[in-house]
């Protein structure tokens, strides 16, 4: 099958997807945006967390197909033209990447979480994170990253 | 995999960035299964259903009779030694007449498509005979068991004989103890990218530990020699012991070289629980003699490790179980007995704290019973029995650098306490969490410590080196050094540590670290918390080399002696600049390339245990503080914190990133990380029913990081990634047991051991 849908603002297409791909798929092999993880690839550890239609979703869990004219964003879209998000500079700055497979997935769930309540409480963040899975951090310094983010948000 | 520079600037003991860290935020940096080429196939493996099992035929023809397959191979494809493994060539890289594990690989498919390629791999017909299985490793040396290997069932037996052979004490403690199979469950899945040359050689671009060990290995049953098949070290997404042994390498490069083709490999989740060896299962028996004031007088241990169906790194384990498996305290007589044994189970070798980590749990539940027992306290309990510097440990070697077992148990005493429970509490900081078990009723608060120590490096004799390349040189008129080593960067940022020892050694800024490959000499395991210490120390020596040369150069051109290197000037020895880094160098590059051994050690004695075996100790201490819903049995941890020597921390910020998430891993243990193993089956392959903690389950850290110089260390660094992995699980297990008044002689624990 043929799918067309948009992502990170450009409009894409596919041809001869099978049924049976999931949009992880179709967007790291088919797509050339590798940037969001395959960890699982059965819905447990969030590595692979995008935006469709401004909603974050496991894109393991959606075929490709269900992608058809949404609005999908990656990790791959978070940067602006003046440079990373703040999301993204907080990870780097705080020391919450080491091997940084977790690191797309903790990214979008954290500007999600932001957006939604951009000066969350540390159990809000846990919770609002608890679909990510890291297994090299120990997570505080991604609490660090997250808690950063959050304050440069309040003083842009 | 793209050359990585930061300007930032950062010596040792500076935290800066990491140089793939913007990379790895904005999604661009290349990881082992993100890696595509044109005209490229996907690679499956099939593997066997059963533990035990004759293989009568294979029936490929079906399978290569699939649309769009390129290659369907068995054992009678491959070239060279069909044998793969890491101290034993015990293991066929595609099994030949006897499978000896569920999951062991039996042939491989390369097609078009990864669902085409799975799917024609179901139409391989495998004609097997089931064989009675061993599955229960206490019965393995028993004689009327299947024989999993060919030489028997023993992999190896460690004894440790010191002191008075039949040693009596006023107070003896003794206990049994078991510690399940836990999986190293790194995100990154096992994947990599084969290209042939199209001149009989090929690169393989691999996610591992140790490109040289890899690169052997394929070489043998590839029967290529090293030049023509060159490993590259693509992204990895974790290790922890889990990416020393083999996965996709030979599968890989053998399908690519049978179809000519660019073949890429990468295992689901359910297929990773298969793909790697996972942390030995334990059966522990410990006694401890004591005088009535709770000093040691004799310690027994009787430890089993099983191995599984292939021998892995099963005799370093047993090693470090038996020599390091009575922990951090000083004990006049001792009797080990180590072993490690062949099932038909999954195979188990290396994780994080490798052999140390099943031993103290129990040493450490041990010590708890014995202060309890003479009426001393716990923390005291350590402190008095524990390692000083010059103390001889258990295989008689002199412990030649701090060991301060008394002032880290003692720090983490005194770190501050979460408060104490009082009024109405957020269900999320409760056991049971957000599923709203209680609120409060039934929860009881425990505290737990342990202290452990573990060697840094290989040991018992192994010639334990890295090799370092650096190059410096003019670059748009500044002077800039590339680092090039084989050592690998898994998560831990060795890249950053190469950076911030250049700058340090040449005085410059920029640094540019070198792909890693095996166009330079063995950077060794990046394994046993050895890779700051060890390729740190040939990265030293490499940028020693340089400014000798750069100095020498210096010397002959001005006349000068002793001229110095300071920043981008070179100095006479008054401190009088005499010319220009740019001058001496003009345009061209000084480069040194320097293999750098650590300190010998030795094999122990077969007999008695006795010998230099490590070359060198760290040291941690945990203390644990949990709610434990008693009723139900569910466990909240609430504080783990710690404190850890490193000798000195070259990088601060990513030793304490390093102690954190090896504390998580530990913990993990404790509560709830399990494989499930029943008549040599793995019942939970996946993150479903595998668990691991999130965010919810870890506590907040305290991290005290202590510095005592180990003075025969490159800038006195002592090993840093495994000691938190040690101590954590026991700290957790004695802060359940103080919480629940329970014995819990066995890890993870379940709810049903708190509650039954
Ligand atoms: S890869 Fe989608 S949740 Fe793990
Ligand atoms: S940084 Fe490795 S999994 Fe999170």
């Amino acid at each position: 099958m043929r799918i067309e849908l948009t992502v990170n603002g450009e409009h894409h297409e596919a041809d001869d997807v099978w049924e049976g791909e999931s949009l992880l798929y179709a967007l790291r092999e088919r797509l050339g945006l590798p940037g969001s993880k395959n960890a699982c690839e059965q819905g447990e550890c969030g590595s692979c967390t995008v935006y469709m239609d401004g909603v974050p979703v496991c894109s393991c869990l959606v075929a490709a197909g269900q992608a058809q004219g949404r609005d999908v964003t990656t990790v791959e879209g978070l940067a602006g033209d003046d440079g990373l998000d703040p999301v993204q500079q907080a990870f780097v700055d705080c020391g919450a990447v080491q091997c940084g497979f977790c690191t797309p997935g903790f990214l979008v769930s954290t500007h999600d979480l932001l957006a939604r309540n951009p000066s969350p409480s540390d159990p809000e963040i846990r919770e609002a994170l608890a679909g990510n899975l890291c297994r090299c951090t120990g997570y505080e310094k991604i609490l660090d990253a997250v808690r950063a983010a959050a304050s440069a948000g309040a003083q842009a | 995999m793209t050359s990585m520079e930061t300007r930032t600037a950062g010596k040792i003991g500076d935290s800066p960035l990491r140089p793939d860290g913007t990379l790895k935020v904005t999604g661009e940096f290349a990881y082992s299964s993100d890696l595509w080429h044109d005209d490229m196939c996907w690679g499956v493996t099939l593997r066997s259903p059963h533990p035990h099992a004759r293989i009568r035929g294979i029936d490929v023809s079906a399978a290569l009779a699939v649309p769009g397959v390129h290659a369907v191979l068995t054992h009678e494809d491959v070239p060279g030694l069909n044998r793969v493994g890491l101290e034993h060539l015990d293991q066929p890289a595609l099994a030949e007449d006897v499978v000896r594990y569920q999951g062991e690989p039996v042939a491989l498919v390369a097609a078009d498509h990864p669902e085409t390629a799975r799917r024609a791999a179901k139409r391989i017909v495998v004609d097997y005979e089931e064989l009675p299985a061993l599955t229960d490793p206490r019965r393995a040396l028993h004689d009327d068991v299947p024989q999993v290997q060919p030489g028997g069932n023993l992999v190896r037996e460690l004894k440790i004989r010191r002191g008075d052979p039949a040693p009596t004490a006023p107070v003896v403690v003794a206990l049994d103890f078991e510690v399940g199979m836990q999986d190293q469950a790194f995100l990154g899945p096992e994947s990599g990218l084969a290209v042939p040359d199209g001149e009989g050689g090929l690169d393989l671009y691999v996610a591992t530990q140790w490109l040289h060990v890899d690169q052997q290995q394929v070489c043998r049953v590839l029967d290529l020699p090293p030049e023509r098949a060159r490993l590259h070290l693509a992204g990895v997404g974790g290790a922890f012991g889990g990416r020393e042994d083999l996965s996709i390498h030979v599968h890989a490069c053998l399908l690519a070289m049978h179809t000519g083709k660019p073949v890429k490999m990468s295992y689901a989740r359910d297929e990773s629980f298969f793909g790697h060896v996972h942390r030995h299962p334990a059966w522990l028996r410990y006694e401890f003699g004591a005088s009535q004031e709770g000093e040691l007088v004799y310690a027994k241990a009787d430890i089993l490790f099983d191995g599984g169906a292939y021998a892995s790194s099963t005799t370093a384990v047993v090693g470090n179980g038996g020599t390091l498996g009575l922990g951090p305290y000083n004990i006049p007589s001792v009797t080990v007995d180590a072993r490690g044994v062949y099932t038909n189970n999954p195979p188990c070798g290396a994780m994080r704290g490798f052999g140390c980590v099943q031993a103290a749990f129990a040493h450490e539940a041990l010590m708890d019973e014995l202060a309890d027992r003479v009426g001393v306290d716990r923390v005291e309990i350590r402190a008095r029995n524990g390692m000083r510097e010059g103390d001889l440990n258990i295989t008689g070697q002199v412990i030649d650098s701090a060991a301060p077992v008394a002032e880290l148990i003692r720090t983490v005493r005194d770190l501050p306490l979460p408060p104490e429970a009082q009024g109405e509490r957020d269900i999320r900081d409760l056991p049971g969490g957000a599923a709203n078990s209680t609120h409060g009723e039934g929860v009881v608060r425990g505290i737990g410590y342990a202290v452990t120590y573990k060697n840094v490096g290989f040991s018992e004799g192994f010639d334990d080196y890295s090799t370092a390349r650096v190059r410096l040189e003019m670059t748009g008129g500044e002077p800039v050094a590339t680092v090039h080593t084989a050592a690998a960067e898994v998560g831990q940022g060795l890249i950053t540590v190469e950076q911030q020892i250049c700058r340090t050694e040449l005085g410059i800024e920029r640094v540019v670290v070198h792909p890693k490959n095996t166009m330079v000499g063995s950077g060794g395991s990046t394994s046993a918390s050895r890779q700051t210490y060890v390729t740190g120390g040939a990265v030293k020596a490499a940028c020693e080399a340089v400014r000798a040369s750069v100095l020498a150069r210096a010397a002959s051109a001005l006349g000068a002696t002793g001229p110095r290197l300071d920043g981008d000037k070179i100095v006479s020895a008054s401190g009088e600049v005499l010319a220009s880094l740019a001058d001496v160098l003009g345009d061209e590059a000084v480069e040194e390339t320097v293999e750098w051994h650590h300190r010998p050690t030795f094999p122990i004695d077969p007999e008695t245990g006795q010998g230099i075996a490590h070359v060198q100790y760290a040291f941690s201490a945990h203390r644990a503080v949990v709610d434990v819903d008693v009723e139900l049995g569910l466990v909240k941890v609430v504080a783990l914190d710690t404190a850890q020597d490193v000798g000195k921390a070259i990088n601060p910020d990513a030793v304490v990133g390093q102690i954190q998430g090896g504390s998580a891993q530990g913990m993990g243990l404790a509560l709830m990380e399990e494989i499930v193993v029943t008549d040599g089956k793995v019942r939970n392959p996946s993150f479903t029913d595998y668990l691991i903690p999130t965010i919810l389950d870890m506590p907040p850290m305290q991290v005290k990081v202590l510095e005592y110089a180990d003075p025969h260390a490159p800038y006195g660094v002592r090993g840093v990634g495994e000691p938190p992995t040690i101590s954590s699980g026991p700290a957790v297990a004695a802060a359940i047991r103080a919480a629940t008044g329970k014995a819990l002689r066995r890890v993870p624990v379940r709810p049903e051991h708190i509650t039954l």
